[in-house]
């Protein structure tokens, strides 16, 4: 390839990346609205809260723990050394709290639901299911896609949560029943460690952002997916992994610019 | 679309069991309500907070009984502390606080002498006697300048 045509390749690339970012704000902004526009649609949105979030909970619930449970031992390990086993409560605390709830809550959540949500629309587009909407002058937007991006947003942060105490739990597990620590110190140390504002609350905002991210890179790639079976596939696998790489770095630009 | 209660009763308790642990995470591990019975606000300035945090403990006898609810500098460049402490105690006027250090590397937290006096310490008295946290450092400092001039004397020992 001749060095102009690199360049004109690179130029390609970058266009259609920013064309792709802007579709996907246009998009998010119609969703946003479409959301908040009556009817309200609260059927729709409990049906999609179920399969987000209540079928969601097993494997939430059973990771977190095994978090927990991994976290006590790596700090058990590590404090000891110093003679600092009093403080694996707040090791284990603020590291689910702060990173790792939110953080893993949204990649399994993402691989879970997110792309199961991205193959159901991507298989009414195939379908021509949408078009069928749009004949009844129903707004697949409003009908099928708010629904789904909004249970996505509301299931997030409470996942993250009920991880966050099963990993606390799991942690307990650990370091008092099985390494014999003492449970009041480790729920003392946590509970000292652990401050709302600045922990909890910024918990819950990642956990609502990544919420946000999820929810709409799923509903965008399953609605603009090729309508072939290939294209199905396609928007459940990068959904998958555009949603898990946007949730890693913005959990560090949320970390670096507000200090979470 | 039809009704299915089944499906509604477990969004229902998803979505309770989720607001639970986000409530037991803000009320219980996060202390946003955890003050035990406050009330009595004491204001002690020290000519050294260490690293004094807010929230930390305030003791008498090892005792919590109230917590460190904000830090900043007085008006004559001492550090000025407020101490949110259960209302419930007559604690004695001539009280005195001191920060102390929870083992080596622990958290500083306020230790509380209550005095003889009869008269009793009102919300937004201040507390007279204090006593700052040691540096380690200065200690340190300390020390090895008083061996140097021990050394030099010589006669003492």
């Amino acid at each position: 390839m001749s060095p102009t045509g690199a360049v004109s390749a690179l130029g390609a690339w970058t266009l259609g990346a920013v064309r792709d970012l802007g579709r996907f704000s246009v998009f998010s902004a119609a969703v946003a609205n479409a959301g908040r526009r009556p009817p309200l649609r609260l059927r729709r949105l409990v049906d999609e809260i179920y399969d987000t979030g209540v079928l969601s909970l097993l494997i939430v619930c059973v990771s977190g723990f095994a978090v927990g449970m991994v976290l006590a031992l790596q700090g058990h390990n590590t404090l000891s050394r110093f003679g600092a086993d009093a403080q694996l409560g707040a090791v284990v605390g603020l590291a689910l709290i702060r990173e790792l709830g939110p953080v893993l809550t949204s990649l399994l959540v993402a691989g879970r639901a997110g792309s199961a949500m991205a193959a159901e629309i991507a298989t009414m587009v195939v379908t021509e299911q949408l078009d069928g909407l749009r004949m009844m002058s129903v707004d697949p937007l409003d009908f099928v896609v708010a629904p789904k991006a909004f249970a996505m947003i509301l299931s997030m942060p409470l996942l993250s949560t009920l991880f966050v105490l099963f990993g606390i739990f799991g942690g307990y597990a650990i370091g008092v029943v099985v390494l014999g620590g003492d449970g009041g110190t480790y729920m003392s140390s946590l509970e000292d460690a652990v401050e709302f504002s600045e922990d909890v609350l910024g918990g819950l905002v990642k956990g609502t952002v990544f919420g946000v991210l999820v929810g709409f890179v799923a509903t965008y790639r399953g609605f603009t997916a090729t309508p072939t079976s290939a294209g199905v596939s396609a928007a459940a696998t990068s959904t998958v992994v555009i949603a898990s790489v946007a949730t890693l770095i913005v959990d560090y630009f949320i970390t670096a610019l507000w200090g979470v | 679309m039809r009704e299915e209660p089944r499906r509604d009763f477990w969004v229902g308790s998803f979505v309770l069991l989720g607001l639970a642990g986000v409530a037991y995470l803000s009320l219980s591990v996060g202390g946003v309500s955890y003050r035990g019975p406050g009330g009595l606000e004491l204001v002690a300035n020290f000519d050294e907070v260490g690293s004094l945090k807010n929230r930390a403990k305030v003791v008498i006898d090892g005792v919590k009984v109230g917590q460190v609810k904000s830090i900043e500098l007085g008006k004559d460049f001492r550090a000025r502390v407020v101490l949110d402490v259960d209302g419930r105690l007559a604690l004695p006027s001539d009280t005195s606080a001191s920060i102390l250090t929870a083992g080596v590397l622990g958290d500083q937290y306020i230790a509380l002498e209550p005095g003889g006096d009869t008269d009793v310490l009102k919300s937004g008295d201040s507390v007279q006697f204090t006593q700052s946290a040691v540096i380690l450092e200065r200690l340190i400092g300390k020390l090895i300048q008083n061996l140097g001039s021990g050394d030099s004397k010589g006669s003492k020992k």
